[in-house]
């Protein structure tokens, strides 16, 4: 497990490392935590001659309030997440996916914005920011750019960050007070999920008053079950509410078939585990 | 500080001494090994499972930095030598000749068919990517059961896939009656069941990656192998390399994990040899993860069509197995001697009156296959047990109550079974009653049934595996009678040092075992003297000359034996030596606690100070060699069968098809116990791996033939996120046929677990009319059942593509090697 030869840079601030991937273009390739790059160099999968990366650059890292916001830079490991008050207080769904994040080695290093730039359906942090609605801060050569949750995945592994582009911080709406839970669907614990779903809601007297909803592996991006969530609003937190609205969760998804499960399997996976994620949720 | 000698260490939780060494890998793996001027090797394997080799150019990467040369199978001739069959298991076994680097034809995918040797790992790697080989694919054999009809064949030279069939009847061999006549009979007026059950391929996935390094420096060749048979591994070199086996050295250093995996002489090994005798320096080829999974021989790999007889009552009559096993591309080491080593255990605790085994071997485009933990008797255990469930189902009764009608009384050992062998000693009945009472068997049964009757959406199943098995391996004569190539023995021996410390030697192979503590504990109250004044050595050939080493449970039951009369044989030498320094007669001296004394004086002498006296040989009787170094070889009169009762609950979510562990119990009979912790750590890591064979491991192919679940990402090993708190005791029935009274215990957790897991599954979805669930029981396999979806065909579709390389703007390397 050698990858192929490569040079090495390890610029200290975004400009510069903006500079050097637009020196070298095609043939570079950021490395956040590596923990999704390294394996796919040693198993020589890609061979990029330049690796720029991203871990001396202290802007990117940690988690600020910025109001209606929380701003999670995107070098933030996936352990400093899922321990950090604010996103526990105000995005606590995200602060349930990472507890289901790989293990503790890959947690520590492992950063935020490289799982989200790396797109992976399985990933289990796309479902919980696509549901959070947040937006992504992408700066390149001409500037700084916002991207919502719904345009950032574009297709398996593919954002909609650009070749000369980085991926800086991710902005998460604040959604204090909300229920939130992460249901994972693995064999065993340091899977990816099968299937998993992100909930987070807002209860008010016993009625879900709002819901928000995200799949994990049921397309080829993470996906909002908006059915659900519109069948969700109004509806009172019970087993019985809850599980008609989940019926919907497989609607408009394209789950991958693989040594895992087959896509029937997953759709009738994500009615059952939407149910459980939203009664979870809603403390029910 | 000198140690003192405790009264007894049998018996006693002794941490490992090798622990910490292997723990921290501040030790001597393999890989570790690093010689003066030392060249490195990367392999060029075949991305198909069929196909001729049209043409391999080197030019390329013979000009890449410091690559010292690219060498193919027809740059070798007979030097290179051939991979073994130890064990042809009939007079006309079909074997495929097994060139460790075939120049004409590759026959799996993985097969490696060139070697570039540079002055790093990385550079001969990427000196790898640069063999441009050109194939002709060619029709790949790969179902089993379509290769068992050559409809497309594996070597088309053999004309057949079909390798041995080997038969064993009771009514032929005197053993027992017609199985014919008693399936005829249980149709007519009795019960019959017919099931097929499939053993899906495993992996055997040790810790350390295979590794090799050869140096051919000094005057002998030295190879260094993460193995677990370094003596079979220097016989086999001279054997097929035409080197003299004085020329050979083989050390097995440090080895992290075996399972059978390292029960091999591989191709890496054997290219690593010629190269390295070719180039005249040292070399090292370690494997990645990813060669070890793809071309590291695999277990299992059968389907087994199976026939039970009974009467009405449930007391069995009769039964039939007809297996038809995978050898993959090759016939390894052991290869077909795999499923015959689980043809005396199908009949298992049970007095079947009549009995019939017989298995195909059949060759397919597929990694070869050989041991994995086990070895033929979790087949047969997997097999008899599930079958003795649907029995009870079929009866009516509690799966207990049929496996008690049936099986030996304690009162009737020893017991000759209807394979064939003689059953020492056991007590099915105290494992049962200890186990059902830790497990809570009626509370479980009954909160089963209230959830049953509730409809609950978590419905509960209690798997029972009542299993035994044969181990110790092995009675020469036997291995002899089965044409296996070698004896079964296991040498040892015991060096009193001149400051009284002790050193041990045996022919057994440790690779994480724990010998070096058991084998301290039985020297230590043999000989008197303190656990850590004993140093135990194995895994050279120059420091313990000859050995059959370890796999089979055997090192305990058989080196352990050898190691007991080694130092019986010490004490023997120093006793005339003790009477001579104590002034007294032989007869008068009596050696206990470690010290010769001169009966009815408090005269005496440690066994140390005596080593002492004969290192300095001033004073020694006449005609006295100055030694008490004593060895031993063993040959086991018997096998050894260990025993015990499994339980097994499970909650199965009926919604999902998710599986939950609730409780498992354990009540195993190893007959005595040299070292509690020990063989706690084998049941509960053997527990783990059957029950992994249930659950989650499946080496899956895609209809090309390459390798599926070729990374952890998805050939799912459990960790203990996964696994629960076993629940483990013992009943002891010590072995009769040698002093120990120990009985192996390496394999029967992963023996007696997958049935019991398997059963709990069943058990709980057989009121859905679900009597079977292919393994390994996936969440999928047993939502689909409760839908009325049957077993569970076979495992298909891709990997899952976490690391996809197609990222926009990059060009991705290619390369079979990873
Ligand atoms: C054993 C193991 C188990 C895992 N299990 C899970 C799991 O259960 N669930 C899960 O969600 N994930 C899992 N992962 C993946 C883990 O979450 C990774 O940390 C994550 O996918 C990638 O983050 P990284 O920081 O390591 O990124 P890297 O591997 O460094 O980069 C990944 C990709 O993103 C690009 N990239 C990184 N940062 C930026 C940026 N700021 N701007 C633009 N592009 C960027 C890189 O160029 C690369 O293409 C697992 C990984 C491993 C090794």
């Amino acid at each position: 497990m050698i990858p192929a030869q490569f040079d090495y840079v390890a610029p200290a601030s975004v400009e510069d490392a903006l500079a050097a991937l637009a020196e070298h273009g095609d043939d570079a390739k950021i490395i956040a935590g590596g923990q999704s790059l390294l394996p796919v160099l040693r198993m020589r999968l890609n061979a990029p001659e330049w690796i720029i990366d991203l871990g001396r650059i202290e802007s990117l890292r940690g988690v600020r309030d910025d109001g209606d916001s929380i701003v999670i830079g995107a070098m933030t490991p996936h352990s400093v997440v899922g321990s950090d008050p604010l996103v526990a207080e105000h995005a606590t769904l995200i602060t349930r996916a990472v507890e289901h994040l790989a293990d503790a080695q890959v947690r520590h290093r492992g950063t935020f914005g490289g799982a989200l730039a790396h797109a992976d359906p399985a990933g289990d942090l796309g479902a919980p920011v696509r549901a959070l609605g947040a937006s992504f801060v992408i700066q390149g050569p001409g500037g700084t750019r916002t991207v919502s949750a719904d345009d950032f995945f574009v297709d398996l592994f593919e954002t909609a960050i650009g070749d000369d582009e980085i991926l800086t911080e991710v902005r998460v709406p604040k959604h204090t007070g909300w229920g939130a839970h992460y249901e994972k669907f693995v064999r065993v614990a340091h899977q990816w999920p099968i299937v998993a779903v992100a909930a987070t809601v807002r209860v008010e007297g016993g009625t879900i008053a709002e819901a928000r909803i995200g799949l994990t592996n049921m397309g080829s991006t993470p996906l909002r079950a908006a059915a659900v969530e519109a069948a969700l609003a109004g509806q009172p937190a019970t087993e019985a509410a809850v599980r008609a609205a989940a019926a919907h969760a497989a609607e408009g998804t394209h789950p991958p078939s693989d040594l895992n499960g087959d896509a029937d399997y997953r759709r009738h996976l994500a009615t059952v585990i939407t149910r459980r994620a939203v009664l979870a949720a809603a403390g029910a | 500080m000198t140690a003192t000698a405790v009264d007894h260490e049998i018996g006693r939780d002794r941490r490992r001494k090798e622990d910490q060494r292997l723990i921290t890998g501040r030790t001597r793996w393999t890989d570790n090994i690093v010689l003066p001027g030392m060249l490195h090797l990367a392999m060029v394997r075949s991305p198909f499972a069929h196909a001729n080799i049209a043409s391999i150019d080197t030019s390329e990467a013979q000009q890449a930095p410091n690559v010292i040369a690219v060498l193919t199978g027809a740059d070798f001739g007979d030097e290179l030598g051939v991979c073994i069959n130890a064990w042809p298991i009939t007079p006309d076994q079909v074997t495929p000749v097994h060139s460790p680097m075939p120049s004409d034809r590759v026959s799996f995918a993985g097969e490696i068919v060139a070697v570039v040797v540079a002055r790093s790992a990385a550079e001969a790697r990427d000196a790898a990517e640069l063999v441009e080989v050109e194939y002709d694919e060619l029709p790949a054999a790969l179902d089993l059961k379509e290769a068992a009809a050559d409809s497309v064949l594996a070597h088309p030279d053999l004309g057949t896939n079909k390798s041995a069939l080997w038969v064993f009847d009771s009514g032929e061999a005197g053993t027992g009656g017609n199985v014919e006549d008693a399936i005829g009979k249980a149709r007519a007026d009795g019960i019959v069941i017919e099931r097929e059950y499939r053993q899906q391929r495993l992996i055997p996935a040790f810790m350390e990656p295979r590794s090799v390094v050869v140096d051919p420096t000094g005057e002998q060749l030295v190879m260094y192998s993460a193995t677990q048979i370094p003596h079979i591994l220097r016989f086999a070199l001279a054997a097929t390399t035409g080197v003299p086996e004085s020329k050979i050295r083989v050390i097995a250093p440090d080895v992290g994990g075996g399972f059978g995996g390292k029960l091999q002489v591989t191709p890496e090994e054997w290219i690593a040899w010629a190269v390295g005798r070719r180039v005249g320096k040292p070399v090292k080829y370690t494997e990645t993860r990813s060669e070890s999974l793809m071309s590291g021989h695999h277990g299992r790999d059968q389907w087994q069509k199976l026939t039970l007889a009974a009467e009405k009552d449930g007391t069995v009559t009769g039964l039939k197995v007809e297996l038809l096993a995978d050898l993959g591309a090759y016939v390894a080491i052991v290869g077909g001697g795999v499923p015959v080593l689980g043809a005396f255990m199908f009949n298992a605790i049970y007095k079947f009156p009549a009995y019939h085994f017989a298995c195909q071997t059949v060759l397919t485009n597929k990694t070869w296959t050989d041991a994995y933990r086990g070895a033929g008797r979790p087949e047969a255990t997997y097999a008899i047990e599930r079958l003795m469930d649907e029995l009870a189902a079929e009866v009516g009764v509690d799966p207990l109550e049929v496996r008690e009608k049936n099986w030996i009384k304690h009162e009737e050992f020893p017991f000759t079974t209807v394979a064939g062998l003689e059953y020492d000693s056991g007590n099915y009945e105290a494992a049962t009653a200890k186990a059902r009472q830790m497990f809570g068997y009626d509370e479980l049964r009954a909160e089963q049934m209230a959830r049953r009757a509730s409809g609950d959406p978590v419905q509960l199943g209690i798997g029972v595996s009542t299993f035994t098995e044969m181990c110790g391996l092995a009675p020469s004569r036997v291995l002899g009678q089965l044409d296996y190539g070698a004896g079964g023995w296991e040498y040892a021996s015991v060096r009193m040092l001149a400051t009284g410390k002790v050193e041990v030697t045996t022919g057994a192979s440790a690779h994480g075992q724990g010998h070096e503590t058991a084998f301290s504990q039985i020297v230590a109250d043999r000989l008197g003297v303190a656990f850590e004044d004993v140093e135990v050595l194995h895994g050279d050939t120059a420091v313990a000359h000859k050995g059959l080493d370890t796999y089979g449970s055997r090192s305990l039951a058989v080196g352990g034996e050898a190691l007991v009369r080694a130092a019986d044989k010490v004490v023997e030498k120093a006793k005339p030596i003790a009477a001579h320094l104590l002034e007294a007669s032989v007869e008068d001296i009596d050696f206990a606690g470690g010290r010769f004394s001169v009966r009815g004086t408090d005269q005496g002498m440690a066994i140390g100070e005596i080593a002492t006296a004969v290192f300095a040989a001033h004073n020694l009787p006449d005609g006295v060699e100055p030694s008490l170094d004593s060895d031993a070889t063993y040959d086991p009169v018997n096998f050894s069968f260990p025993h015990g009762t499994h339980l097994c609950a499970i909650e199965v979510d009926t919604e999902t098809g998710a599986l939950k562990m609730r409780k498992y119990v354990c009540v195993d009979d190893v007959g005595n116990i040299i070292n509690p912790l020990i063989v706690s750590g084998q049941v509960h890591g053997g527990l783990v791996q059957g029950i992994a064979q249930a659950l989650w491991e499946e080496a899956v192919y895609d209809d090309s033939g390459t390798l599926v679940s070729g990374s952890f990402v998805d050939y799912l090993l459990p960790t203990a996120a996964d696994t629960i708190s076993f629940d483990i005791d013992h009943t002891t029935s010590p072995a009769t046929t040698h002093s120990l009274g120990v009985k192996g215990v390496g394999e029967a957790g992963t023996i007696a677990s997958t049935p019991a897991v398997v059963n709990a599954v069943v058990d709980a979805l057989r009121q859905y009319g679900v009597h079977d669930i292919q393994m390994p029981c996936t969440p999928e396999r047993v939502w689909r059942a409760i839908q009325g979806g049957g077993a569970g065909g076979s495992t298909e579709g891709a990997a899952m593509p976490h690391f996809d390389p197609s990222e926009p703007g990059q060009d991705s390397t290619e390369g079979a090697g990873a």
